[in-house]
């Protein structure tokens, strides 16, 4: 099997080191090109299992806002943010609205739920 | 006409005056009035629902409404605040009247003692870039859309060219992107992303939005809407090169082309400001070229970081306290800071110094183009008084530096910051 080469750019702190990472297999053979330790963790996890935090808003019926702002309560893997976007803009949640309230548990059975970042209050 | 005396008045609600209003009650100002034209609290935090935001305040990643409710159940707890929602105020004076306006109490005049200016800044629009082209529909402020994305429940198109990789424009492409626009180009017309590497990641490299460097907008076409935007490559002079022209169909443009701090209240009231940075000059303590004046946040500087807005607010809210309390001692003497090379602006301006004063102040720099290993300096009269060495600098993100008072202390009349190559 041949190894493939991802560039990646550390976004751990400022210095933005791009390097590369070698993965055979989906495991990383090889990183370089990275300053520190903690930029090569961060790049092979990105090469083998990128995980993002997902912010998105729910519609709200009966709010004095018609959307409330979420957040998953975890990073979920990055392949399915626009999945799970795509889902949230189907549903909906009832006002009131408290900060923290969980809107949607398990989002698509990925073991995440989205919770909500700020209090919507009855129109 | 409803008639008020106050200590502190904290002119808007966002970040920059609940940590102010806050700030000043903490420093003995018995009465504080916050004044906000929305009709909520929070300013623009509400619509920046990604997260990112209190790493250095909360020690917590916290989404922009987040931090909003953070900052408001800080000011609960203070007490001692009368907040004023839906309330404008439409005029100043440098003798600290205030008139304001509100659905709910009609024209009011405050006699205060203090004021802190706080009102924030807005986006540069398509005027101030002069986008040749028709006036059609859909074209907003990347700060505008996201306020109908985010709050509003609007999506203002579906295939979208984002004009500025400023860190909205790219946060904006994300979020198109999730509500399922397509996001053609993002043009940006320097030779560098003027965002955060993080964004550049996970707003466009995440979801292949294209970025354009060296790029810019020639023309916007469509006669009610938008029906396409043509770019071209720049040269190194930022002219167009011919030949180069790249048209996108598109119905919506999201200018991310720059902030402007608010200040047509602080102009009216003759406080001066620093062409440099938009906002008022202050020195240390953020009192402005008006006595009793303060200003922090992005009224001041466009800061990059709520958590900095916040910190310097702290200050404004505590000096404005100080002042309606009759303690703040008279200067012994005051130095000037000014940009010297490399660098495009430092704030404070002024330096205000007392006998025996020993702290550190904290200096905030605008370089002027990324650099790599660097060497900061503060001169006076030639020589260099504090130096420090920099990894990497970008025009996009705040230099922070703490100047100790060893450095300041002996000076007299002009200090210059400078950010240089070092040798290597
Ligand atoms: S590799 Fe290390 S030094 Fe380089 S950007 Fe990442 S964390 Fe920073």
């Amino acid at each position: 099997m041949k190894n493939e080469v991802r560039k990646i750019s550390c976004i751990v702190c400022p210095m933005g080191c791009v390097g590369t990472v070698e993965v055979r297999g989906g495991i990383a053979v090889r990183a370089a090109g990275f300053t520190c330790k903690r930029g090569e963790a961060y790049a092979v996890d990105e090469v083998t299992a990128p995980r993002r935090v997902l912010t998105s808003t729910v519609r709200v019926v009966g709010g004095v806002l018609p959307l409330a702002p979420v957040v998953s309560s975890r990073p979920l893997p990055k392949e399915q943010l626009l999945p799970a976007a795509r889902c949230l803009a189907t549903m909906q949640v009832a006002a009131p609205v408290q900060e923290g309230q969980v809107v949607v548990a398990n989002l698509l059975g990925l073991g995440v739920d989205m919770v909500a970042t700020r209090a919507i209050a009855v129109a | 006409m409803r008639r008020q005396n106050c200590d502190v008045a904290v002119i808007g609600g966002g970040p920059a005056g609940l940590a102010a209003a806050v700030s000043a009650r903490r420093h003995g100002a018995q009465k504080v009035l916050l004044l906000e034209r929305d009709r909520e609290l929070g300013g623009i935090l509400q619509q920046c629902i990604h997260n990112g935001f209190g790493l250095q305040r909360y020690d917590e990643e916290l989404t922009g409404p987040g931090y909003a409710s953070r900052a408001a159940r800080a000011l609960e707890a203070a007490g001692g605040v009368e907040v004023q929602l839906d309330t404008m105020v439409v005029g100043l004076t440098p003798d600290k009247v205030l008139r304001t306006v509100s659905p709910a109490a009609g024209l009011q005049e405050v006699q205060a003692k203090a004021v802190v200016l706080a009102m924030g800044c807005r986006e540069r629009t398509r005027g101030a870039i002069r986008i040749p082209g028709e006036r059609p529909a859909g074209i907003y402020t990347a700060g505008a859309a996201q306020r109908m994305v985010n709050m509003e429940g609007y999506l203002p198109g579906k295939e979208i060219v984002i004009v500025g990789s400023g860190d909205i424009g790219l946060i904006m492409a994300r979020r198109m992107t999730l509500e399922g626009a397509q996001v053609k180009a993002v043009l940006e017309i320097m030779p560098y992303s003027n965002g955060l590497t993080r964004n550049l990641v996970q707003c466009l490299d995440d979801f292949n939005v294209p970025l354009y460097l060296s790029h810019t907008i020639t023309r916007i076409e469509g006669k009610s809407r938008v029906t396409s935007v043509t770019c071209m490559a720049v040269d190194e002079n930022r002219c167009p090169i011919p030949g180069t022209e790249k048209t996108f169909a598109c119905d919506c443009v999201l200018l991310s082309v720059g902030l402007i701090p608010e200040n047509e209240l602080s102009e009216a009231t003759g406080i001066a400001l620093d062409p440099l940075t938009g906002g008022p000059v202050v020195d240390q303590h953020r009192e402005t070229s008006v006595p009793g004046f303060f200003a922090a946040g992005n009224v001041l500087q466009v800061h990059d970081l709520v958590d900095w807005v916040s910190a310097e607010s702290d200050i404004a809210g505590r000096s404005a306290a100080l002042f309606a309390r009759q303690l703040r001692p008279a200067p012994e003497k005051t130095l000037l800071l000014q940009a010297g090379s490399g660098v495009r602006n430092v704030v404070p301006q002024r330096l205000v110094c007392q006998p025996g004063q020993a702290e550190a102040v904290r200096l905030f720099i605008r370089v002027a183009q990324p650099a790599r290993n660097v060497r900061l300096r503060c001169l006076c009269q030639g020589e260099t008084c504090y130096e420090r060495r920099l990894p990497i600098v970008k025009p996009s993100e705040m230099v922070v530096v703490e100047l100790p008072s060893a450095a300041y202390q002996p000076a007299s009349g002009l200090l210059t910051i400078a950010v240089e190559e070092a040798a290597p």
